[in-house]
Formats: C-alpha cells, sequence, structure tokens
C-alpha cells in the first residue's frame, strides 16, 4: 500500500498536503524567539539573500513588536511571507544559524518570519505607503515575485507601475509551481493582495506579451520596463514516445496539481524522470495524490542529483523510490504511455557512458519530467539590442539589473536561470533601485 | 513619525538612548561607534584620578539558558590619563557636534572638582555627570556610593559643582540606601539640573565553591561587586517612581538607568518620570546594535498611541502608582483555565494548592485542572507559572460599581483592629482541614 491514500475531497487534499512549516502559535514563537542570540553581524543574515535583519526581527517578537518584526522583514523582502514558508532555510538562513555548531537545532527563522508576516496580512495592518508621485511610470512583463518586489519598491518611490501578466494570477511560479505543502494558494495571494491594496500597483491580467507592436507600445508609455517572466514550458527530452499521452512536463503537471487539487488523478504508477529540486516535488506530489509507486529516476548518482537532500528525504518519506544511474532511451506505448525503456550508466573517469546491453522498461502509467524548463528565447528576441548570455539567460549589470538596452531592466529566473523565490525578490529590488538610479541621473 | 529627540536639562540628544558610564565608553573609539549605531548620547566613563584594576573583574548570573540575568563587576573607574580623554571628547565631538558627550566625574577635593569640571567644558562636553553610586573600590576610599550614601557629604560637593560648572549638571545616585529620596533631595538642594538613578548594587552573585571565594575570583579572594542588568530593573524603576513622584524633585529632569534592554523597558521609565535613559549591561552583551530594536519599538509604540515626542508621555503612570491604602477592594478578579490551550502540565494546580489558596482542582482521571471559582482569591500565581500563552486569564468579576479603599474603611472604622476580628478578610473564607494534607497515608 502507498504511504498516502488518494484524496477525493478538499479536506482530504490539505491533509496530503499538509504544510510543512505549519504557523507557530505565540508560545512557540515565544520560546523559539527566546533562544536566538542576538550574534552579532549573524551569519543568518550573511545568509540570507534578502539580508532580513533576522536577530532584530525575531527580537521584535520577543518583545511582543509583532508589527515592527513584519516591518523589519517586508523592508528587506517584500515577499517576506511567503519566503518564510518556502525558502530553502535549510541552506540559507537556518543552515547558517550558529547553533548547527553545537548540535542545537537552529532557530526556526522561517516560521517565526511567517509568524510576525501572517499577524498583519491577517490584521491588514497597514506598514507602508506609496511615495508621493514623481510622474514617471514603469511597466513590468510578468507578475512572478521578481516583478512584484521591483513594483513594491517603485511605488515607495513614487513610480506609477502596470504589470502585464499573462495568466489570471499573480506571483507567478510561488502559486503555480511551488510544491502545495509549502504554502497554500490563499497564503500567496494573501500576500500580494496584501501589499497591492498599501501600494497600488496595477497587475493587468490575461496580458501575454509576445508581440514587437505590444513591445512597442510599451516603450511608448513607460519611462523605463522591467523583465520579469521567469522560466519557460520543460524542455523536451527528444526520446522517442515523447507524444504519447500520459508524458506530461513537472511545471505543468504541477500547475495542475495547484489550480485543481484533489481533481487531478495520477494513476498507479509513476516515473518522475530528473533529479533537481522540481523532479523531488513532482516526486512527493505524485506519492501524496495517490500513486502506488513512484520512481524517481536520474541519470547519476544519488550524491550527484542536484536536488537538496532534504528535499529528496522528503521525497522518500512520501513514498517515492530512487532509481539511480539509469538513463531514459524510449518510452514505451501505443496508445498511451506504458513504461520508460532505460539504460544503466557509469561514471568512467568523470565522464557519463551507458554500460552496453542493460536497456530494461520500468512499467508505468505517467511519465513526469522533470529535466528542466526552458528559457524564453522567444521573447527575449523581441526587444531591440538585448543581450543574453551563455546561458540564454538576460544579461544584466549586477549592481542595478539594468540590461545592454538601457531602458530595460530585468531580474528574477529570467537572469539567474532558476533560482529561488527570495532571489527574484531580491533582484526585483535591486532593479527598482537601480530604474531610480538611472531615470534621476 | 514621532520625533524621539530631547532637551535634557539643557543637553540636546538626537533621541534619548545613552549608554551609561561604563566599558562601552571607556573610549572616543566606542562612542563613534555607538553613535554610528544610532545612540543619540554617552556617558563618557568616569574620569578622575586614573586607578588600576585588577584581572578577573566581572560575573554574571545565568538564569537557565539566559546569560547574563545579572551582571557583577569589580571594576573601578577609568585607568586611562585624563589627557587622553580629553582629547577624545574633543574629537567625538567634532565629527558628531548633534549627539550628547557627558563626562562623568569623580574626585576628591574641591580643588580637583574645579579643575577637572573646567578642562571637561574645555573639552567641549554637553554636560557632567557626578558618579557618588560605585559600590566597591572606590567608596572605600572615601568617593563614589561612600559620598551617595551620606546626603549631606554629597549635598555639600553638588554645591561645590555648581558653584563652577557651566554645562548641565546630572547627579548620578547610589541604590544602596533605603530611602532614596534623601540623596535626590539633597542633590535637588544643592543646586543639581538633574538626576540619574540607578548605580550598581553592592552584591555578591556567587561563590566558587572549590576556591570558598566570591565571583569574580581574583587569586583566590573576591570582593562585594556592584550588581546590574535585566535583574535589577524592577528595584530602578521603583526608584525612578520615588523621585519622581516627590514635590520637590519633581520638576528635575531624570535620566533613568538599570537593566534596560529593549523598548518595553524603555518606554517603562519614560512613563515612570524618565526622560533620557542609559545602558550599561545590554551593551555590553549585545554591542551597541541593540539600540536599533529599542529605536523601532519606542517608534511603533509612540505611533499606535500618538505620540509626537517623548515628552508626551514623561511620567503618564506615575498618578496610577498609589500607595497600597488607595486601591479599590471592591475590585474582583478570578482566574479563568481556558481548556482548549492547556497542556496539562498542572503547575496552576500544584502552585495554588501548595503554594496559594487551594482555589483550583484536577477533576479525576483528566490532567485538565479547573478553577473553584469560590476559593480563588484572585492573586494571579496560576497565571504567571502557566506556560502557554493566554492559557490562564484573570477575568474581571466584579461590575465596577462599588468602590471602596483600606483609607475609607479605616476613616469609617470599618476595619480589623483585634486578633479575632470578625472583620478578617480571611474569614470564612474556605481552607481544607489540615488532615486532609494526610489522606495519601490511607
Ligand atoms: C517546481 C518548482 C518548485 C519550486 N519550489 C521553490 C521553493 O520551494 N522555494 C523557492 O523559493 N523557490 C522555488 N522555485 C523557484 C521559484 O518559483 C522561482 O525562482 C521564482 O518564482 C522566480 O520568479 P520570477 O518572478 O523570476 O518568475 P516566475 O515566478 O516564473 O514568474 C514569471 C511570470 O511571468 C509571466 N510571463 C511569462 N512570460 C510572459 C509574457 N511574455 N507576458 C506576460 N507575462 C509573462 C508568467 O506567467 C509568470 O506569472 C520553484 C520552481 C519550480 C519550477
Ligand atoms: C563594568 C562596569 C563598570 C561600570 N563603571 C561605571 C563608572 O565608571 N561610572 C559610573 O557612573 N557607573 C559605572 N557603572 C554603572 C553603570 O553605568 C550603570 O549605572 C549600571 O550598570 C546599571 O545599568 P545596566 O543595568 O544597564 O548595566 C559600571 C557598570 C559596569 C557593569
Ligand atoms: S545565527 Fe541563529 S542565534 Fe545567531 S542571530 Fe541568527 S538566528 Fe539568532
Ligand atoms: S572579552 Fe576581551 S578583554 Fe575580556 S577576557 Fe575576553 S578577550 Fe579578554
Ligand atoms: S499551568 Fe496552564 S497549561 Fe499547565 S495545567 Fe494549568 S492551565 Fe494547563
Amino acid at each position: 500500500m502507498a504511504e498516502y491514500r488518494r484524496p477525493k475531497t478538499a479536506e482530504e487534499f490539505e491533509q496530503n498536503f499538509a504544510q510543512k512549516k505549519p504557523l507557530m502559535n505565540d508560545t512557540q514563537a515565544y520560546y523559539e524567539s527566546s533562544r536566538c542570540l542576538f550574534c552579532y553581524d549573524a551569519p543568518c543574515v550573511q545568509a540570507c539573500p534578502t539580508g532580513i535583519d533576522i536577530p532584530l526581527f525575531i527580537k521584535q517578537i520577543n518583545t511582543g513588536n509583532k508589527t515592527g518584526a513584519a516591518a523589519t522583514i517586508f523592508d528587506a523582502n517584500w515577499l517576506g511571507n511567503a519566503c518564510g514558508k518556502i525558502c530553502p532555510t535549510e541552506t540559507l538562513c537556518e543552515g547558517a544559524c550558529v547553533y548547527n555548531h553545537q548540535e542545537v537545532p537552529p532557530i526556526q527563522i522561517g516560521r517565526l518570519q511567517n509568524f510576525a508576516t501572517d499577524s498583519v496580512i491577517k490584521e491588514d495592518k497597514t506598514l507602508f505607503k506609496p511615495g508621493p508621485s514623481n510622474g514617471k511610470k514603469v511597466a513590468m512583463i510578468g507578475a512572478g515575485p521578481a516583478s512584484l518586489a521591483c513594483a513594491c519598491e517603485l511605488r515607495v518611490l513614487g513610480y506609477e507601475v502596470d504589470i502585464f501578466e499573462a495568466k489570471d494570477k499573480p506571483s507567478g511560479l510561488t502559486v503555480y509551481g511551488i510544491a502545495p505543502y509549502k504554502i497554500t494558494n490563499e497564503e500567496v495571494l494573501d500576500e500580494v493582495a496584501y501589499l497591492q491594496k498599501q501600494l497600488g500597483f496595477q497587475v493587468h491580467y490575461g496580458q501575454s506579451v509576445t508581440s514587437r507592436e505590444k513591445i512597442k507600445e510599451l516603450e511608448d508609455e513607460y519611462d523605463a520596463l522591467f523583465i520579469g517572466v521567469g522560466l519557460g514550458p520543460t524542455r523536451a527530452l527528444r526520446l522517442p514516445g515523447e507524444e504519447l499521452p500520459g508524458v506530461v512536463g513537472a511545471v505543468e503537471f504541477i500547475e495542475e496539481l495547484r489550480m485543481k487539487h484533489e481533481a487531478v488523478t495520477v494513476p498507479n504508477m509513476v516515473v518522475v524522470i530528473g533529479g533537481g529540486n522540481t523532479a523531488m516535488d513532482a516526486a512527493s506530489e505524485a506519492s501524496r495524490m495517490g500513486a502506488e509507486v513512484t520512481f524517481l529516476a536520474y541519470r547519476r548518482s544519488k550524491e550527484e542529483m542536484g536536488a537538496y537532500g532534504f528535499e529528496y528525504k522528503l521525497a522518500v518519506s512520501s513514498g517515492a523510490k530512487g532509481l539511480f544511474n539509469v538513463s531514459p532511451v524510449e518510452i514505451v506505448g501505443e496508445e498511451h504511455v506504458r513504461g520508460v525503456k532505460f539504460i544503466c550508466t557509469e561514471s568512467v573517469d568523470g565522464k557519463l557512458q551507458n554500460k552496453e546491453g542493460s536497456e530494461f522498461v520500468v512499467d508505468c502509467d505517467m511519465v513526469i519530467k522533470a529535466t528542466g524548463q526552458a528559457k524564453q528565447g522567444s521573447f527575449f528576441a523581441l526587444i531591440d539590442d538585448l543581450k543574453i548570455n551563455d546561458w540564454n539567460c538576460i544579461e544584466v549589470n549586477q549592481e542595478t539589473y539594468q540590461t545592454s538596452n538601457p531602458r530595460y531592466f530585468a531580474g528574477g529566473d529570467a537572469v539567474n536561470g532558476g533560482a529561488e523565490v527570495v532571489n527574484a525578490a531580491f533582484e526585483g529590488k535591486r532593479a527598482a533601485l537601480g530604474i531610480h538610479e538611472w531615470i534621476n541621473q | 513619525m514621532a520625533d524621539l529627540s530631547i532637551d535634557f536639562a539643557g543637553i540636546k540628544s538626537p533621541n534619548p538612548f545613552w549608554l551609561a558610564s561604563a566599558p562601552p565608553t571607556n573610549s572616543g573609539y566606542q562612542i563613534m561607534k555607538a553613535f554610528e549605531a544610532g545612540w543619540g548620547g554617552a556617558v563618557w566613563k568616569t574620569l578622575g584620578v586614573p586607578v588600576i584594576n585588577v584581572s578577573s573583574r566581572y560575573a554574571s548570573i545565568n538564569y537557565r539558558d539566559t546569560r547574563m540575568a545579572g551582571f557583577t563587576n569589580i571594576e573601578l573607574i577609568t585607568d586611562r590619563p585624563l589627557a587622553d580623554n580629553l582629547r577624545e571628547i574633543s574629537e567625538v565631538k567634532k565629527y558628531f557636534p548633534d549627539h550628547a558627550v557627558i563626562a562623568s566625574l569623580m574626585v576628591e577635593t574641591k580643588e580637583q572638582w574645579h579643575q577637572i569640571i573646567k578642562d571637561v567644558e574645555n573639552a567641549g562636553a554637553d554636560g557632567i555627570e557626578l558618579n557618588f553610586g560605585c559600590p566597591h573600590g572606590m567608596c572605600e576610599r572615601g568617593m563614589g556610593s561612600a559620598v551617595g550614601q551620606e546626603p549631606a557629604v554629597l549635598k555639600t560637593i553638588v554645591e561645590w559643582v555648581m558653584e563652577v560648572a557651566q554645562i548641565p549638571v546630572i547627579t548620578k545616585l547610589t541604590p544602596n540606601i533605603s530611602h532614596i529620596v534623601d540623596p535626590g533631595l539633597a542633590a535637588v538642594q544643592g543646586g543639581t539640573d538633574a538626576l540619574s538613578l540607578v548605580n550598581t548594587f553592592k552584591s555578591i552573585v556567587g561563590l566558587d565553591l572549590d576556591a570558598y571565594a566570591p565571583y569574580p575570583v581574583v587569586d583566590g579572594k573576591g570582593t562585594n561587586g556592584g550588581y546590574c542588568g535585566p535583574a535589577v530593573k524592577p528595584i530602578a524603576l521603583e526608584m525612578v517612581k520615588e523621585l519622581a513622584k516627590h514635590p520637590e524633585i519633581q520638576k528635575t529632569p531624570i535620566s533613568g538607568i538599570g537593566g534596560i534592554e529593549n523598548w518595553r523597558d524603555v518606554v517603562e521609565f519614560i512613563l515612570l518620570g524618565a526622560s533620557s535613559v542609559q545602558v550599561c549591561t545590554a551593551a555590553m552583551h549585545y554591542g551597541f546594535g541593540i539600540v536599533r530594536e529599542m529605536e523601532a519599538g519606542l517608534l511603533q509604540f509612540m505611533d499606535e498611541k500618538g505620540y509626537n515626542t517623548i515628552y508626551d508621555f514623561v511620567g503618564k503612570a506615575l498618578p496610577n502608582v498609589t500607595e497600597w491604602k488607595h486601591l479599590n477592594m471592591k475590585h474582583k478578579v478570578v482566574a479563568e483555565i481556558n481548556k482548549d490551550k492547556c497542556i496539562g502540565c498542572d503547575l496552576c494546580y500544584i502552585a495554588c494548592d501548595d503554594g496559594a489558596h487551594q482555589a483550583i482542582r484536577i477533576p479525576d482521571g483528566t490532567r485538565i485542572p479547573e478553577v473553584i471559582d469560590e476559593n480563588c482569591v484572585g492573586c494571579n500565581l496560576c497565571s504567571l507559572v502557566c506556560p502557554v500563552e493566554e492559557c490562564i486569564t484573570m477575568e474581571k468579576r466584579d461590575d465596577g460599581s462599588q468602590h471602596l479603599t483600606w483609607d475609607e474603611r479605616t476613616a469609617a472604622g470599618n476595619i480589623p483592629t483585634t486578633f479575632n476580628d470578625d472583620l478578617a478578610g480571611g474569614k470564612g473564607h474556605y481552607v481544607p482541614d489540615p488532615a486532609d494534607a494526610l489522606k495519601h497515608r490511607s
């Protein structure tokens, strides 16, 4: 029997996807905040890509100033609530906490962060207001975390902001891509609504920017533009049988899961191909949706996986099984996928080689390809003089996030090639300051 | 946003956060670093004839996992030559003309007082603080708390100082005295412009059980230290209140000191009459960065309450600090346990049963206690021991329509006067039969 039963109701879905970092209660927050040592030049702060003053906000929680704590967090990171729940804190702030050196559990920084910000969002406490209008307008393409952070910062500086988003919800992969046991849709959308209410940036939904005409239009109307389009759909594997029904891309699968929850049906036998965090998420998710067997197939060894160790552990504890040193050669099936043919691999002098004659078929009813997202090349081609680097990402000035076309700034996955929400939040904010500096020079 | 700046007896400061005269203010380097970090003022480490210190100087009390809940030291005043300190005072003032630099002084003779005051004024200090507080070492030499404990001597020295001082003078008091108003009043009568308190408390924080000597141990021996840090705050608050309520002292600005570590502490001192605060231990523990939390918290508090400057609430709690005899005896609260929050530790039960009024019981077969309303005297103990936030709350039971104080009862002749008076407050109040304590034997 599988670890999880197929969820049939919203309640069962919620149980299977119970929050990994649930909201703390007052007592938990008090004890946890009391433990913080208030380190000097704290390593946790250095490890946070947005540099939140962690010991300060923890002390503020401890002295009953939750609102002040939330202000400290949002001051550095406009997506402070979401980040508290979804950041890989094990490798960021919490991984750097000095308590680790004593084998004492590190301070649960993420949950404390969520505790403080949740309270102001729930109580709708106004912490920010737009700066006096300076008459300048900035457009953003894509409403992911990078653009949202950029928008908030620009509003504080007095800019008018319009965001053009292809889909019908804000926050990009935060709502469409992140594993449901990390954050709920409501939590994601509530934070955006909270910020939007105070700062008043406009989001225009269902507005895919895909033509040169639209680009020209935007260039005519706005003083500067920000590109926050993230990455594209799952890359093709280029294997025979890939077009068979039952073969899906991980981001597409997760998007459907996040939007439809228990209405999605995952069959009994699933193979997830890939060794990154997205593969781990997809395997956990398939298992939690009630798949009997979920294989995580990676072409190299377990140690060589790109995924964080804790994400692999989570996938295994959800019921997934690892299959290592196997490379897919064909998707098998006639009307529908029936299995994946793998060949065993080995590392010879650091080079991956197939073992002759070692092919075998793993039966399955679904294949989830988690082998990376394509870049947004065709979109980039719409913009004049936009320099793209060797990794097909937009090249920017690392301080100002200005692109080679001076009116364009960019941040998030489209620039860093795919990192975390917290990186997008940092880059978006930095780009806002870059825009401000450029417009005022 | 609120304006934090103050004018303390003529000493201007961008905010009320000052460092107390102590190791954090030992040098120009430290004070400039502190101003950069956000402190509005600093009282220079006490100047005088430089001393020679011993090695092994501090010790502390750790309360469970909280380090330095109380802190002690056996250090004396500055061990650096006066000229070096004066030069650095001038330098700090050059970089920070709008911050408050106050020179703490401790010398013996009238001539020395007059000389050193002139020196620090020439160096550019914004004010002077007279250290009549140090309770170890210096008092053996007739200075520090030896002065603070003798109101008449203290007054004379304040008068010497006031004869020459051109800049505002703060008199810093020792708490090692049974009635703080005595030295406070003497200082005011001597003409001081302001008061600050508390300095450290004479203390022994603990013993080394192998050396048979008090901490900090100096080669097998120790001496009484000066105690400070979070543990002393309650006593400091009381003393500040005593002075702030005194009719002849009331108008004299007070700088509050003692165990201040966060914004709440700051607000408490201000509400009891302080119009600047000084911090030593917390800065020694965490560095100057803690001022960020104090500032953010104070601003948040002021914004929420609608205050523009700290003067809007200096002393605001004083009218509510009264004598026992004026408290309303008709006020009635009863403990209420929120069963959904209770984790069944039963600390409230045992605290009440062994330590208070036997008003909580544990129904058979459960661990979730119940309050026996009729027995509860509303002492708060259970709510203090309960480890869960807001689990035991003290609920008001009187309707607020009645008011009767001890004073009024006395005036009406309605108070117990004999040993077995029928008016005894606890008469008829439930207590278990003594033999119930032995029930477990059967
Ligand atoms: C499966 C998965 C799991 C992840 N899990 C985590 C996690 O647990 N924690 C974490 O911190 N990060 C996680 N990430 C990474 C994180 O989601 C991204 O780094 C982050 O969302 C990037 O933000 P962005 O603003 O750059 O782009 P996106 O979030 O991708 O947003 C881009 C937006 O632009 C819109 N758009 C694109 N093209 C156009 C166009 N031409 N016109 C108009 N709109 C357009 C898109 O619809 C989208 O809304 C995960 C990513 C994936 C794929
Ligand atoms: C190590 C140490 C040295 C001190 N030296 C002085 C001093 O030279 N002059 C003085 O007026 N007070 C001195 N104090 C007392 C402090 O200024 C302050 O009044 C006291 O520590 C209470 O504040 P706190 O609880 O914030 O520490 C000293 C305190 C400590 C801990
Ligand atoms: S490293 Fe850990 S203990 Fe130190 S300040 Fe950060 S959270 Fe607190
Ligand atoms: S704190 Fe500094 S001066 Fe004091 S004992 Fe440690 S190293 Fe020496
Ligand atoms: S002290 Fe609090 S948590 Fe413990 S039993 Fe009493 S009510 Fe419950």
